[in-house]
């Protein structure tokens, strides 16, 4: 049975849909209310609070801990300072992709890292001839993703010092409601947000602090269907969704490298030897066999799709992460890649997907053609290749003097 | 300076044979070994003024005897004197079992034992001698590379197609239904005589931290077999002047042939450059350059210690992490005023009956207990003894009329659950004596001088992590294309320039020299 988070008295309170899944062996909302809409739309308006706390957290400590964690990551984590945060991949040998997370130096030879997966063993097993210590301390930890427009003034109203400077992938340790916190401006959604870790006995008292003073600032809880909208407007690949880790499947087909996954910017060739160092830095020297981009998919042509059914336009409620065909042509004849991840993009008002095509299909603009299945009949609907993030708005890096607006940089084609 | 075309770390018998056969094809080799002396585990020491004991490997080992004929060993100083009885195993209830050359004869001591027993031996032989055969033939081939080509590509298998070839249809499924039996169940198909199984089943587990009743120890059974060249399941005999002499004649074969050979020179690190071996780094900061680079130190070492393990790829560390050594034997030395009196045996049969091994093992029951401690921890209240007494067949090891005895003491676990070998030593010595006592009941009335290597020791003195004599377990999951490492075990290290030749790679330990012989075969078919 899956376990309660350190906040899950005061979540199972919110939660009168009952709608749960599991997470990592811990009970996480899908959505708190009956329907996810407005949870979706206080991250892009007001403000959210995720419960995120079955990622795995990792501690690491000692003279080598810098050294282990450039071993076993794609970034370089030397050029990582104190108080600064990092997003990163790791792969195995073959340059295949076993996870992604944050890594936050807290000290010179202290780091936290995140990750999706269980990654203990794969941080000792690297850690061979060094002086390191390593820690899960996944359940010694409650983690919140505050993340929207508010969530700087919000979080400023009820820290005891002031975070209104922090800067995009940063970290600060803080007080809230006397209890203290690890403040990192991180998240899963291409929005201004903060995440929070704080000790499991004082997850309680943080969040009814924040509950108490939300409602001021259009805050309110909000459940994984809305995370997953946020993070595929935000362009942002998730495992077990877009991508399976190479260390929880034996098939090489279900197999990626960062440089696939639109994360070759982590890949930090020229550092020292990492594990997958040899095997991308072939790859990129040969360029990858796919390509992660995002689609536009034409919503005239979905009508177009449903008008055959004498049916009106109808989208999908909510995401979808299930793998669908992508082909360069309508009669489906030439598959060039996939979709991983969809959602109906309420503040875009498009109808965006993630995708990995062929190099040759995945040029900004190439017309491409996805599967739709309507009422048991499949048709290809034209979209189009864009980049990613299809919604990024400057106030995601920006300080306190970036206007508020939905205003938004990305997704161009 | 001088330059080579390889360096081999390590002067053990196998970077020997290897610098001899590299040196032969015209290489210019040079061998680097830490130690005064030549030898690795293959040394004869004298411990006691006048006393000369092979101090870790001992008998005659397993040397090929195509080795002994391509780099004539005979005329560099190799004597092997042969023993007959192959085992001599004290019982005791007073009796004895004898294991002779010829299977006759030996059907013949059996018969006091079992009468059915004796009838079944000569097939027996016969069988075992036939499978052994294509076990040996395995040892000298190049595994096949098997994790790196498809289920179906049968072209992997080839190499195996000559050992196999002429065992016929029959006896194939009869190799492959005994490899991975326990020996126990191999021999309970065919004896009823707990003495009997005892004593065939004691050699198969001497080097592994196995009983008899463990899967795969039938393996162990026909390696020995394969290579110990007495038609038996293990060697028998002495190398004349102890096993050093063994390693000294090497030695003098690969100096004749040209390579060169570096004494009290400790590789510290192997150099890489550019993504190849390119040398080595000596403890006094030397540094000698050379193309290819072999290693007869473990696996374990040369993948861990002597390249950083932080460049090592996470696979070969998992890998090489995963190998299994785990020894489980003390080597204690006395050195005797005159020749131990064995309850079972007429003073006057003595010396013609104790010149090959002696194994206190009186029973497969008696085995499987010895082992049953060892899973947790403990060492053996009842251990399993293997004796020898070199200085029947050889008496120049020991001043006039005085014996040596070695013994082989198990099993003593490298890691005790309770204390340590400094704190435990004296405590398994006594075991070790009471249980030899209750065979040669005067044997302390004898000692003259004593010497303990506890598994602590021998990882220390002959460089064998966790005091393991084969550089990594000889078990069925450590065989052949796995050996030392899935996808490495054809002598090539993961870095290239850089090969292995000790017994961690195929076929392994026993002093064979084939892991050294055949690593030289490949590295010459590198160069052409």
């Amino acid at each position: 049975m899956p376990l309660p988070t350190p906040f899950h008295s005061r979540t199972a309170a919110c939660c009168t849909s009952q709608s749960w899944q599991e997470w990592s062996g811990y009970l996480a909302a899908n959505s708190y209310q009956m329907e996810h809409i407005q949870e979706y739309i206080a991250v892009r308006t007001g403000s959210a609070l995720f419960d995120v706390s079955p990622l795995y957290k990792y501690h690491l400590r000692g003279r080598d801990a810098a050294r282990l964690l450039d071993r076993v990551v794609t970034r370089d984590v030397s050029k990582c300072r104190t108080g600064q945060v990092i997003y990163t991949a790791w792969c195995d040998d073959d340059g295949k992709i076993i996870d992604d997370g944050t890594l936050a130096r807290v000290g010179e030879d202290f780091f936290r890292l995140t990750a999706a997966i269980p990654t203990l063993d794969w941080l000792q097993q690297n850690a061979l001839a060094m002086q390191v210590e390593i820690e899960d301390v996944s359940p010694d930890y409650g983690a919140l993703a505050l993340q929207g427009p508010t969530s700087r003034a919000l979080l400023q109203s009820l820290v005891e010092g002031d975070i209104s400077d922090l800067g995009y992938f940063r970290i600060v340790d803080e007080k809230i409601a006397g209890v203290p916190l690890r403040i990192s401006r991180t998240g899963f959604t291409g929005d201004l947000g903060y995440e929070l870790f704080v000790e499991a006995e004082h997850a309680e008292t943080l969040w009814d602090a924040l509950l108490e003073h939300g409602l001021d600032y259009q805050m309110r809880p909000a459940g994984l269907q809305a995370l997953d909208m946020a993070r595929i407007e935000a362009g942002l690949v998730q495992l077990d969704a877009d991508f399976t880790s190479t260390r929880q499947t034996i098939f090489d087909a279900q197999r990626n490298t960062p440089y696939e996954l639109g994360l070759g910017w982590t890949v930090k060739l020229g550092k020292d030897f990492f594990v997958g160092q040899e095997a991308l830095r072939a790859e990129k020297a040969r360029g990858p066999a796919l390509q992660t981009v995002g689609i536009v998919i034409d919503l005239a042509g979905v009508e177009s799709a449903y008008s055959k059914f004498g049916m009106p336009l109808h989208l999908p409620y909510t995401s979808w992460n299930e793998a669908t065909p992508i082909y360069s042509d309508g009669d489906r004849r030439n598959q060039v890649g996939k979709a991983t991840s969809g959602t109906w993009s309420p503040i875009l008002k498009q109808y965006v997907a993630m995708t990995r095509l062929k190099p040759q299909n995945a040029a900004l603009g190439s017309r491409v053609y996805i599967e739709q299945s309507i009422e048991g009949k499949r048709f290809a609907v034209p979209a189009q290749v864009v980049a990613m993030p299809f919604f990024d708005p400057p106030r995601k890096r920006g300080d306190a003097n970036t206007p508020n607006t939905p205003g938004n940089s990305g997704g161009s084609a | 300076m001088a330059n080579y075309d390889i360096l081999i770390v390590g002067a053990g018998h196998n970077g020997l044979v290897a610098a001899a056969y590299l040196a032969k094809a015209g290489q210019r080799v040079l061998v680097l070994e830490k130690q005064p002396g030549v030898g690795g585990a293959a040394v004869s020491e004298e411990l006691s003024p006048g006393y000369h004991f092979s101090t870790c490997a001992d008998g005659t080992g397993y040397l090929a005897p195509e080795i002994q004929k391509d780099l004539g060993l005979a005329g560099r100083g190799l004597s092997i004197l042969p023993a007959d009885p192959v085992v001599f195993a004290p019982l005791p209830d007073g009796n004895h079992l004898t294991f002779w050359r010829d299977t006759a004869r030996t059907a013949g001591e059996i018969e006091r034992l079992s009468k059915r027993d004796a009838e079944r031996y000569p097939a027996f032989v016969e069988l075992m001698g036939r499978v052994a055969t294509v076990v040996g033939g395995i040892a000298r081939i190049t595994p096949p590379d098997l994790p790196d080509v498809g289920l179906g590509d049968l072209r992997a298998m080839l190499p195996l197609a000559g050992p196999l070839r002429g065992l016929g249809r029959k006896h194939v499924s009869d190799l492959l239904r005994i490899l991975p039996m326990p020996v126990a169940d191999l021999l309970d198909e065919y004896f009823e005589s707990d003495a009997l199984k005892g004593a065939i089943a004691a050699s198969a587990v001497r080097d592994i931290t196995w009983g008899p009743q463990e899967a795969g120890t039938a393996y162990t059974f026909l390696y020995n077999w394969a290579l110990a060249g007495t038609g038996l399941f293990r060697s028998a005999g002495v190398v004349k002047g102890g096993m050093g002499a063994l390693t000294k004649s090497l030695a003098a074969a690969a100096s004749a042939l040209g390579a060169e050979i570096r004494t009290d020179a400790a590789v510290e690190r192997i150099l890489v450059e550019a993504g190849r071996a390119a040398g080595v780094l000596l403890a006094g900061g030397e540094r000698i350059e050379a193309p290819l680079l072999v290693s007869n130190a473990d696996p374990r070492s040369t993948f861990l210690e002597l390249l950083d393990p932080t460049l090592q790829s996470a696979r070969t560390v998992q890998h090489v992490r995963n190998i299994k050594y785990r020894g489980s034997a003390a080597r204690i030395h006395l050195a005797l005023s005159e020749l131990p009196e064995f309850t079972s045996l007429a003073a006057n049969e003595a010396p013609s009956r104790l010149c090959g091994a002696i194994q206190i093992a009186p029973s497969l029951t008696y085995l499987q207990r010895a082992y049953d401690c060892v899973k947790y921890g403990e060492f053996s209240p009842r251990p399993y003894l293997d004796l020898s007494i070199p200085t029947l067949l050889d008496p120049g090891l020991a001043p006039d009329g005085h014996h040596i005895l070695s013994i082989t003491a198990k099993y003593a676990p490298y890691s005790l659950r309770d204390g340590d070998w400094e704190t435990r030593r004296e405590a398994f010595v006594k075991t070790v004596l009471d249980t030899l006592a209750e065979y040669a009941p005067k044997i302390r009335d004898l000692v003259v001088h004593q010497h303990v290597f506890t598994p602590i020791d021998l990882e220390e003195r002959f460089s064998l992590p966790e005091a393991n004599p084969h550089h990594g377990e000889m078990t069925l999951d450590q065989f052949l294309h796995m050996r030392p490492i899935p996808g490495h075990a054809r002598y090539r290290a993961p870095l290239p320039g850089l090969y292995l030749c000790g017994a961690g790679a195929h076929p392994g330990g026993n002093v064979t020299g084939l892991p050294g012989r055949n690593a030289a075969r490949e590295i010459l078919a590198d160069k052409r």
